[in-house]
């Protein structure tokens, strides 16, 4: 696999459609498959123009089914396919959760590896784009807590990218879940060529000595200003982005915090049962004696994900964030 | 014998394209008939404004149902007082023949919670976004009527799409099972966002699908408000008073067209062609109930001009009462989750109300 030196100038979406591309090109085997991911390019445009390229056996219009797609989709990676099902909103996922935790993520297990499910299942994911109800949850704990599945959520173009390229070379179920506020916001360098972001491992996206920060997707802008913000005021924070949230980069995740001795997390999923916790028990069990200050939990509420009138109110604000922060600073 | 006993295959029509009847028109009076046409205007003139107030940021992304008034009107008009309907997004018009205000339509889709509390005389469900699981619903609430020894119909709308999930296909095999007093009437506009009908199901009708559950299925004009009518009155008869040997629930598929985008975030010139619309704007339902009103003598310029008139009134109230309306307080988000706020809930509410005292809106909005 040649490694290009080539740059180009994308935004987060463009570089799913990329990693597809690229993917596709470099393997016959790899087909995309939802609603409107053909002529239509995807609600998104996250498969533009791939229909074109690659035509109807390999860019999949399907009927309006998810748990036909994810169904099929498994069926079609045990007979040596590699298949990229797109779920057209996360909030819409749940008829092929069934397939996907009963199956995707126990065939090797169940078949003591006589079969396996290499497949992806991308999604938009999250709030923030006034979008109607149903459309802007965050339920990657759900994901996250079925073994078996990994879950990746990027927070750059470039990642994006390559990470979307490791999932699918990925011998196992990957849930890939994209952050829809992010897709178009702002534009990286992402390589022409075909390279691989690991799963399994989170970036320091800034280095800092008082306070470690745990977040990831399109809850990593709102944490960097943050961050500048309370730069300004003398406090140093470490912004860790993990990246992928199963399995969890633990040992950067420690690492971080046994220099800081303070965390914070941020997401936008609900508090109760999101990874906060799981960030905050690990935490616990590998760093206690690091530990200066309670964890703090930046996150969306126990409460079904409102309206958009409101959703400001919701999802972690910037001032929230800070706030937080400084909590697990100043305790 | 009833409209319904017919194969799936023959499309029940009363009114041509020019409306001129071709089958026997239902038995409704003249007002009946003024008002069904008035509200197929109302609907068509609200969705219009409706696509301007996204189109100039006053409100989020909107579903146009235009082409497709109707197929709702005519069959919620079947309805009596004590039915009920269990609509998808699409159904404004259904929804505001129902007796639900159009402000509260407008609220919803301008993100306010408040738009999904559907006023307690009115027998409907609130908004269903995720396809097909509706459908569902309407079985389990027809069949706690049947349980009840209520006499009530329950119609459920859903698109051409929402055929393909398996909520629909184990609501109609409930259905027909415990034989529950339905109507599922399926809006077949073609496309489910720009994956035509064909890439749905090789079935030649959607209708044939009911004879795999045991019950009957009916094919309608969509656009020919009268056809439908007829039908979902005699699918609304059947339901609650069958006769000796009838099943209840009934499969209606109306075959229709969406001459918009499937919504304002779409681009239907993507996937369809603009001759394909052009054909089928020639069907249109208003156009064609007005010729045949106007023919018989049911309404007349100086009519249809009050109607207009007083249409254009009714929307433009309703559009100034939804934005007036103050921007819902934050705390709403806390409430209704279940009957008591549970402690966790309340301490984030209360941790919520005390950031806000400091920070204020500035703290929280985004531009
Ligand atoms: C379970 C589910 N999957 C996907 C979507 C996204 N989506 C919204 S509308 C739509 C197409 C629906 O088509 P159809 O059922 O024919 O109804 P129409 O919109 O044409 O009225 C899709 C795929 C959704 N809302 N719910």
């Amino acid at each position: 696999m040649s490694q290009s030196q080539q740059t180009q100038n994308l935004t987060l979406v463009q570089a799913v459609r990329d990693g597809l591309h690229t993917e596709m090109t470099n393997d016959d085997r790899v087909v995309v498959m939802g609603e409107d991911v053909g002529k239509n390019g995807g609600v998104f445009r996250a498969t533009e123009g791939l229909w074109d390229e690659f035509g109807d056996d390999r860019v999949i219009d399907t009927p309006l089914a998810e748990s036909g797609i994810a169904g099929t989709a498994i069926g079609m990676a045990t007979m040596g396919m590699r298949p990229v099902a797109e779920m057209q909103f996360s909030g819409f996922m749940y008829p092929a959760f069934d397939q996907i935790v009963s199956h995707a993520a126990r065939l090797r297990t169940r078949s003591r590896g006589r079969f396996t499910c290499p497949l992806v299942v991308r999604a938009p994911y999250g709030g923030g784009i006034r979008a109607p109800e149903h459309h802007s949850e965050s339920k990657e704990a759900f994901y996250a807590h079925e073994a078996g599945l990994k879950v990746v959520i990027p927070s750059t173009p470039y990642d994006t990218k390559g990470l979307l390229i490791s999932a699918i070379r990925d011998p196992d179920p990957v849930i890939f879940l994209e952050p829809k506020l992010i897709y178009r916001a702002f534009r990286g360098d992402v390589p022409e060529g075909d390279y691989e972001v690991p799963i399994g491992e989170a970036a320091v996206r800034r280095e800092g000595t008082d306070v470690s920060v745990y977040t990831y997707g399109a809850m990593t802008r709102p944490t960097m200003e943050a961050a500048e913000n309370l730069e300004e005021d003398g406090v140093s924070v470490e912004v860790v982005d993990l990246r992928t949230v199963s399995p969890m980069d633990k040992e950067t995740i420690v690492e971080s915090f046994e220099k800081t001795g303070r965390a914070a997390v941020v997401h936008e999923a609900p508090k109760t049962g999101g990874l906060g916790a799981e960030i905050t028990a690990t935490l616990q069990e590998k760093a206690l004696l690091h530990q200066e200050a309670p964890v703090e939990r930046i996150a969306g509420y126990d409460v079904p994900y409102p309206l958009y009138a409101l959703e400001d109110y919701y999802l972690p604000s910037v001032a929230r964030v800070e706030e937080g922060i400084r909590n697990a600073v100043e305790f | 014998m009833s409209v319904l006993q017919r194969d799936p295959q023959d499309m029940l029509r009363v009114l041509e394209e020019d409306g001129t009847p071709v089958g026997e028109v239902p038995d409704l009076s003249d007002d009946e008939l003024v008002t069904m046409y008035r509200e197929m205007y109302l609907a068509r003139h609200f969705d219009t404004r409706a696509v301007s107030l996204q189109r100039q940021g006053r409100m989020g992304t909107y579903p146009p149902l235009s082409g497709q008034e109707g197929a709702q009107i005519g069959s919620a008009f079947a309805l009596d007082e004590e039915d009920w309907l269990f609509p998808s997004y699409r159904e404004h018009g259904a929804a505001l023949h129902r007796g639900l205000p159009l402000k509260r339509t407008l609220l919803y889709w301008m993100g306010h919670e408040k738009g999904n509390r559907i006023p307690e005389d009115v027998n409907m469900f609130p908004v269903a976004v995720p396809i097909a699981t509706q459908v569902l619903h309407a079985t389990g609430a027809a069949w706690a009527k049947k349980l009840q020894d209520e006499d009530a119909a329950v119609m459920c709308c859903f698109g051409d799409g929402a055929t393909s999930e398996g909520d629909f296909h184990e609501g109609l095999n409930f259905a027909g099972v415990f034989d529950t007093p339905n109507v599922f009437f399926c809006n077949n506009n073609q496309w489910a966002i720009s994956v035509p009908r064909e890439r749905q199901t090789a079935s030649a009708t959607i209708a044939q699908k009911a004879t795999a559950y045991g019950f009957e299925g009916v094919q309608v004009d969509g656009m020919d408000p009268l056809a439908v009518y007829a039908a979902t009155r005699a699918a609304v008869e059947k339901a609650k008073n069958p006769d000796e040997g009838e099943r209840r629930p009934t499969l209606i598929e109306a075959v229709q067209y969406r001459f918009g985008a499937h919504t304002t975030a779409d681009d239907p010139t993507v996937y369809r062609d603009t001759d394909e619309v052009e054909e089928w704007k020639k069907k249109d339902p208003i156009p064609r109930l007005e010729a045949f009103l106007r023919e018989t003598g049911r309404l007349d310029d100086e009519k249809v001009e009050a109607i207009e008139t007083s249409v254009k009134d009714e929307v433009a109230e309703a559009i100034e009462a939804a934005e007036s309306e103050p921007r819902p307080e934050p705390s709403e988000m806390f409430s209704n989750v279940f009957a008591e706020q549970t402690p966790e809930i309340r301490a984030q509410a209360e941790a919520f109300a005390e950031m806000y005292e400091r920070h204020g809106d500035e703290g929280f909005l985004r531009e």
